[in-house]
């Protein structure tokens, strides 16, 4: 396969420097509303901040890869002597937890950087952190050509086969296209 | 559809365990825009002046601001409205955390609760499923492990926590509700709480709340992190640090402690120390702070940090915030090191961090002076630090004296007789205030004191500089870019006032222009305590980032209603009027309106009167503090005028 050059946008977690204000929460669901900005619900949000004060554990993390089936094990991880579960730390959305899907429909989330037309010059949770715990960098790397990834559309179907099975969704579907 | 708000209230009467989702009326909302405004209005059409604080018929709201879990930064504060058991008026209490997003989000503006719970109990709002469930095995245990109990028990940890300690369970009158890393704790609302069986509130709301009019407003609260970003990188110069920035004065972040240790009063606010302060502790208490300081922490989306997590060894880690941290080490003569240990186990009870500290301080005056006898604090500790906990330890029991003592420095001066009434001489309309005491009496602040409802300096004052600019260089630098005034005047008066001199306290702010500016001052709190903005962001520091000038743009773009500053300040002065109105049917008049006895060294009768007669007419008030018909016609408020006519309080025209 031809190498290929790709913008690789990333976001530095300072967790030390969070305040647990949860503004990114709040404004990355205020951003993916529709229309844009007209609802706020951390419940919808791409990014959460996993806070327990009392324990002092302030982890902003991000909404990744929609996942079918949890993890066998749960480990645990204990860093400065703070103890967290594995799963702090996993971007994915999954069966074993609520987080990184719609309230709703439960179909899952996914952080897209804030993608916009025009782009934007960060996402909007970098933007609206101003203690700096989210810093937003881009470098451009050489990469193997990659496959042509699934679409939002062929995610959120994928998911709902795994959850209600494939002739229910196909029902459900058919029945939709009639209306 | 309905914006900002979601148009529905909960109500939940405890005495029959029934719970109602109520539609609210958005005539409502353009009037009284929604937190203390429209928790005044419930109350008044609801509990009649005669309901005891302590009885079913009372009413405990906790209200979400306007725009409250919209993207406005900062607007996080729940309004906890109720009647006072100690000041016997309306109780004015608030708290910032994350509380009243997560209730709009469970799509309630406000909790309504009346009656009495035969046990204890707890609420679960779970969006749409509410539940009323058994707290028994809460009971006794302190506010912030009710809270933890209460998340493990539900399995979520995003559930958001409002409780009670021991102090509320046992009435004690300045019981305090808590939140994480904040408190509703003035006037005596935790006592209310815990008067009607209610150990707590939780609360887990995954709903939107919708604005109207999306990209104008998130262009407004754009602007106004931009705004925090350049004031946070250029404090107001000639200021002491903890007024430079914006937020609640940085006690977390500062250790320079010396203006409060050498301006404030020690002990039941009875002793300056001027020569307290010096490099050795400052230095003691700077180690001190930093080691048991574990982070600074805000409330829901707003990037300032005026809370911490504490964590003295030994004991439980809990959040502070702001003053509390020397109110206790004030109170006992003592050392930071003491303020934050007893603090930890005052959260947990659940008392105010202003009143406590003053009420055991007053109580060891009274033995010291003989009026109580040791057969009154049998098995009191001998060393100070040690009385104060044994004193708390009772206080929140309601055991011994601490049961008379539960009643704050007022009621127990009354209780205990023998002389005990001229010990409480820091408290206003029955209330322990700041431990200030003064030399030369400042108009404005003379006004602020004798007729703020809230009877507390700091949520009333703000904006407008404490103290004047030595310099006319400076006043002139100050007012280049203060767009904040609602009016060109205010600069005017800040230009003129001098340190020394005819332009001096306590003739200058003449008394125009200090009914002006307590107006002025009073009014952006109002319209903060409507909205659920944090005072901090708003109506408290020089130069905040909202204004008279951007609120009405927020208001229109978040609700759709169309206001301008006309409207919204005539909505502020309607609220306002209503809880003055409010007080006045529970008996408020002239003669309460008055600063602590001693607050002032130097006092001017005349000058005093004048102030108050200016300000009663600027606010349509008659002489007696009272708002007239024709002033209560004009804000919509005809209702009003009619009850008091009736009641006789008014006469005719």
């Amino acid at each position: 396969m031809a190498k290929v050059k790709k913008t690789v946008k990333g976001i530095t977690i300072v967790a030390d420097k969070c305040n647990g204000c949860r503004a990114c929460e709040l404004i990355c669901s205020a951003f993916h509303a529709t229309p844009k900005y007209s609802s706020s619900n951390p419940a919808r949000s791409r990014i959460r901040v996993v806070r327990e004060p009392l324990r002092d554990i302030y982890l902003p993390v991000y909404a990744g890869e929609y996942t079918a089936a949890e993890c066998t094990g749960r480990d645990k991880y204990i860093i400065d002597g703070k103890e967290y579960a594995e799963c702090d730390f996993c971007r994915a959305s999954c069966p074993s937890r609520n987080l990184f899907k719609e309230p709703d429909s439960g179909l899952p989330l996914k952080c897209d950087m804030c993608e916009d037309d025009p782009a934007l010059e960060k996402p909007k949770c970098v933007e609206w952190c101003l203690n700096d715990a989210l810093i937003y960098e881009e470098r451009v790397e050489e990469v193997e050509e990659e496959d042509v990834s699934p679409g939002d559309v062929e995610i959120g179907v994928d998911s709902l086969i795994d959850k209600y099975g494939l002739q229910q969704v196909l029902d459900t579907i058919a029945r939709a296209s009639k209306r | 559809m309905r914006f900002a708000e979601t148009g529905f209230n909960l109500e939940v009467d405890l005495s029959r365990g029934n719970i109602d989702r109520v539609e609210t009326d958005p005539r409502m909302t353009e009037l009284y825009l929604g937190g203390l405004g429209t928790n005044a209005k419930i109350l008044w059409d609801r509990v009649p002046p005669e309901t005891e604080p302590f009885s079913e018929d009372n009413l405990l709201i906790f209200s979400t601001g306007l725009l409250c879990g919209t993207a406005a930064p900062g607007c996080n504060r729940t309004i906890v409205s109720t009647f006072s058991p100690q000041t016997r008026l309306m109780a004015y209490s608030m708290m910032g955390g994350f509380w009243a997003p997560e209730l709009k989000h469970a799509g309630y503006d406000k909790v309504i609760i009346s009656g009495q719970s035969p046990a204890l109990v707890y609420l679960w709002i779970d969006n749409d499923k509410v539940e009323i469930r058994d707290a028994s095995h809460l009971r006794g245990k302190g506010a912030i492990e009710t809270a933890e109990c209460i998340r493990s028990e539900l399995k979520d940890p995003n559930v958001q926590v409002a409780a009670i300690g021991l102090a509320g369970e046992n009435r004690v009158f300045f019981a305090s509700i808590e939140q994480g890393r904040s408190s509703a704790s003035r006037g005596g609302v935790g006592a209310v709480m815990g008067d009607k069986g209610l150990k707590a509130i939780a609360v887990r709301g995954t709903k939107d709340v919708n604005v109207a009019r999306p990209a104008e407003f998130m262009n407004l609260c754009n602007d106004v992190l931009k705004y925090i970003k350049a004031r946070e990188e250029n404090p107001v110069p000639g200021v002491m640090p903890i007024l430079a920035g914006l937020g609640s004065p940085q006690e977390m972040k500062l250790v320079d402690e010396e203006w409060h240790t050498t301006n404030f009063m020690w002990g039941n606010s009875r002793t300056r120390r001027k020569d307290f302060w010096n490099k050795e502790i400052e230095e003691k208490w700077r180690e001190t702070q930093e080691n048991v300081r574990t982070r600074l922490i805000s409330c829901y989306n707003c990037p300032m940090k005026c809370g911490a997590t504490i964590s003295v060894p030994g004991i439980a880690t809990y959040m502070m915030k702001c003053f509390s941290k020397l109110t206790y080490t004030m109170a006992a003569y003592s050392d930071l090191d003491f303020g934050f240990k007893i603090a930890q186990r005052a959260t947990e009870y659940g008392v105010d961090g202003f009143s406590a500290p003053q009420v055991m301080a007053f109580g060891l005056e009274l033995l010291e002076a003989g009026i109580l006898t040791d057969a009154d604090v049998q098995g009191m500790p001998a060393d100070n630090e040690g009385r104060f906990f044994w004193l708390l330890d009772r206080i929140v029991r309601r055991e011994g004296i601490g049961d008379v003592l539960a009643d704050g420095t007022y009621w127990a001066a009354r209780r205990i007789g023998k002389g005990a009434e001229a010990f409480d001489h820091n408290t206003i309309k029955k209330h322990e205030q700041l431990p200030l005491k003064l030399g030369m009496l400042n108009p404005v602040y003379f006004l602020m004191y004798a007729t703020g409802e809230k009877i507390n300096i700091t949520q009333i004052e703000g904006q407008f500089p404490q103290a004047p600019f030595p310099t006319r260089e400076e006043r002139e630098e100050f007012v280049k870019d203060w767009i904040q005034v609602p009016d060109e005047k205010f600069k005017q008066y800040l230009l003129d006032w001098e340190p020394r001199g005819d332009h001096s306290n306590p003739y200058y702010p003449t008394v125009e222009a200090s009914c002006d500016i307590v107006d002025w001052q009073e009014k952006m709190h109002y319209i903060d305590d409507a909205l659920g903005t944090c005072a901090g962001l708003s109506s408290f520091p020089l130069k905040p980032p909202y204004h008279i000038h951007n609120f009405p743009d927020f208001i229109s773009a978040a609700t759709g209603f169309d206001f301008d500053e006309a409207r919204l300040w005539q909505a502020a002065t309607r609220t306002r009027t209503l809880l003055r109105a409010i007080n006045v049917r529970l008996g408020l008049r002239r003669a309460d309106d008055k600063p602590p006895e001693n607050h002032w060294k130097k006092r001017f009768p005349e000058l005093e009167a004048k102030l108050l007669d200016e300000y009663y007419k600027l606010k349509g008030w008659n002489d007696q503090g009272i708002p007239t018909r024709e002033s209560l016609h004009e804000l919509e408020l005809d209702y009003v005028g009619e009850d008091l006519q009736q009641r006789g309080i008014l006469s005719d025209g």
